[in-house]
């Protein structure tokens, strides 16, 4: 039994003395979040997607438009890749074809720039607005703080989706209309995030100090208060970024997102919902594809939730 | 408790007025003229007008809020532009399928949720536990229309012929027939809340058919229910079985379930009498969290499944211009989603008193 009693060697003293070493918060974080299973991942399936984004032209073997009309190749053909034995006089199709003569391969592929960019523009947007409507809520107080967050409870009171898709339809359908009613329903989320945030920090006494010193209070807030406020906004933005997709997505599938012919995942998915017993493929890759971008996101998310989380100072 | 309870519903009547207001402006705000999408875009400016003087239209916005306001106050959504029906009968229809696959997906959720928590949390960092989690993350990943599709293609395609096989759409076997039960009741000429009831009730198919005790009806309608529900219920089954998870890991290092294990309890006594019931104040919240993304995913779910509930009908109106059943629909699925947080507050001051204070 007496391997299993830690030895108190110099491998363990040195283990003490590189713990002990002073590290800024911001390389403590990446330590943290570099050596955490979750992100490991989701940065392994994000960076994987942001290339495939960039180099979508040189991966997809058709463009997303591109009719492939040949003898022997029937609409929604399933696919057919010459490895696993598919005769090698057909063009090699992946994911098969979609209802449209199209190869489904390339079409997912430059569906990922859609989705991360539908995914970072939201989100930015929602972060930014909600940041600064929850920053004003928090440090302002009184009224001011009253109306704008009970006007986000009126937001918050209505499921998301239906939210979204009450203002798209103002709005008319379309991606850029998608993108604006996703981005308005999450503001809600990201000012309760911030309020609460800058409430704490209102209060620190390096807030007083810098008062004291005279600094006026929009100084305050954008350079004292803020900076030190957004630590909890990274964790909801990289889960929002997930979200985001989803309902972008949804909205899509519903034929109010984007329209045809874009590339859109959850488009592609809503065009050929009723092939999904003769043509399973056409179903099958757009939902993985959403499901894998989210899952990276999530991920992500979560890693950065543990290593930012202050009870976990190891 | 009192106090508590009694602000808790003062504040909730502003958000009540703001739902109305944005529910209201929205409508109002979506393009196109009602007239022209009812009665065509040929409609004389003559009849237009009619049009707009029958349902109200031509009076100013403001006018129109109030009456409309008022209204909704008595239960009044006014009537449906398409058909000219009732727009509570049109709830009356609609609602009860949407609940009832919200309620299924959200028993499905929890009880499974819990389960897969509970059984992670006891196998803590063994083999299932990281499978288990691994599902989890995956199934919080899914879109539920993608997960609805694949459900239906493997269930009524794939297993065909198999005991396991189920209907892929459609809220009951085409031909079978359940009749309403104002016809059977006699109550075709019932009007007001009572009409409500009776119809709620009756397209409730599981109620309706339990009711007229025809037994294999309600079997159907169950079967028709799974998949469905299945799809809709598994985002909220992976966040229930984190939570659940979690909550129990954290119980299981408090003093008194060393306390219990000192005392010789048994582990499945420990575990189900002390930390899980213990746990289950975040589980109840997140549970009740969920109520807003099971009827998001309801919407979608209905169109894979075709089933035809609230969802189903919001899309439609939408295309159809039809104002007063967007509107209807929206306001009572707002204020269902507000109720259920409410009761949600209720219960977690109820169970946690430190909360009731603050």
């Amino acid at each position: 039994m007496r391997e299993s009693i830690p030895a108190p060697g110099m491998g363990a003293t040195a283990r003490e003395a590189s713990r002990l070493r002073v590290q800024s918060p911001f390389a403590r974080t990446m330590r943290r979040l570099l050596h955490n299973r979750s992100a490991q991942i989701g940065l392994a399936i994000i960076s994987l997607l942001v290339l495939v984004a960039i180099f979508a032209d040189a991966i997809a073997p058709y463009a997303y438009d591109q009719q492939i009309r040949q003898s022997g190749l029937r609409r929604r053909s399933p696919p057919c890749i010459h490895l696993l034995g598919c005769d090698s006089n057909k063009p090699q199709l992946i994911m098969g074809l979609d209802g449209n003569f199209r190869d489904l391969f390339s079409r997912v592929v430059y569906g990922s720039r859609l989705s991360l960019q539908i995914g970072f523009l939201t989100t930015g947007a929602a972060i930014l607005i909600g940041t600064l409507l929850g920053a004003a809520a928090g440090y302002a107080g009184g009224w001011a703080d009253n109306v704008i967050m009970r006007a986000m409870d009126v937001l918050l009171a209505f499921p998301s989706l239906l939210l979204a898709i009450a203002i798209v339809s103002v709005l008319g359908p379309g991606l850029i209309n998608t993108l604006l009613a996703v981005a308005i329903v999450s503001i809600p989320i990201y000012a309760r995030v911030v309020r609460s945030s800058v409430l704490s920090v209102k209060e620190m006494d390096y807030i007083a100090a810098s008062r004291a010193l005279g600094a006026s209070p929009l100084r305050i807030l954008f350079v004292r208060v803020l900076p030190n406020a957004l630590t909890p906004v990274i964790v909801v933005g990289t889960l929002g970024i997930a979200t985001a997709i989803l309902d972008a997505a949804g909205l899509s599938f519903l034929g109010l997102g984007a329209q045809p012919p874009t590339p859109e995942w959850g488009l592609m998915l809503g065009e050929e919902r009723n092939s999904v017993f003769n043509a399973p493929h056409l179903v099958f890759f757009p939902g993985i594809a959403i499901m894998v971008t989210v899952l990276g996101f999530n991920l992500l998310g979560d890693g950065l939730r543990d290593a930012l989380d202050p009870r976990r100072k190891a | 408790m009192a106090r508590f309870l009694v602000r808790r519903l003062l504040l909730l009547l502003p958000v009540m007025l703001g739902i109305l207001v944005v529910t209201f402006v929205l409508v109002r705000l979506i393009p196109g003229d009602p007239c022209k999408s009812m009665l065509g875009e040929r409609a004389t400016e003559e009849k237009c007008n009619a049009f707009r003087e029958r349902f109200g239209l031509n009076d100013p916005i403001p006018v129109q809020f109030v009456r409309y306001a008022g209204n909704v106050a008595q239960g009044d959504f006014g009537v449906s532009i398409k058909n000219g029906r009732p727009v509570t009968d049109v709830l009356a229809e609609r609602l009860p399928m949407t609940m009832e696959l919200t309620l299924f997906a959200m028993l499905f959720a929890s009880v499974f949720g819990i389960a897969l928590g509970v059984i992670s949390a006891v196998r803590h960092n063994t083999a299932v536990d990281v499978g288990a989690m691994i599902f989890a993350n995956i199934g919080v990943s899914m879109p539920v229309f993608w997960l609805g599709l694949i459900l239906a293609y493997v269930f009524a395609l794939a297993l065909k012929g198999t005991p396991l096989q189920l209907p892929p759409s459609g809220r009951l076997t085409a031909g079978t027939d359940l009749p309403s039960l104002l016809k059977v009741w006699g109550m075709e000429d019932a009007q007001g809340l009572q009409r409500f009831v009776v119809l709620f009730i009756s397209n409730s198919v599981l109620l309706n058919s339990l009711i007229q005790s025809k037994f294999d009806v309600f079997v159907d309608a169950l079967r028709h229910l799974i998949l469905p529900a299945v799809a809709v219920g598994t985002i909220s089954l992976a966040i229930i079985a984190r939570m659940t998870r979690g909550a129990l890991l954290d119980a299981l290092t408090q003093d008194y379930v060393r306390v219990a294990r000192a005392k010789g309890l048994t582990e499945r006594l420990v575990i189900l009498k002390h930390a899980l019931r213990n746990a289950l104040v975040p589980i109840v919240t997140i549970i009740g969290l969920q109520i807003g993304g099971l009827l998001s995913g309801a919407v979608l779910t209905e169109t894979v499944f075709s089933l035809p509930g609230v969802g189903t009908q919001i899309v439609d109106a939408i295309t159809a211009r039809d104002y007063p059943v967007v509107q209807a629909f929206t306001v009572l699925i707002a204020v269902i989603f507000v109720v259920v947080n409410l009761i949600v507050d209720l219960s977690y001051a109820y169970l946690n008193p430190r909360i009731r204070v603050s």
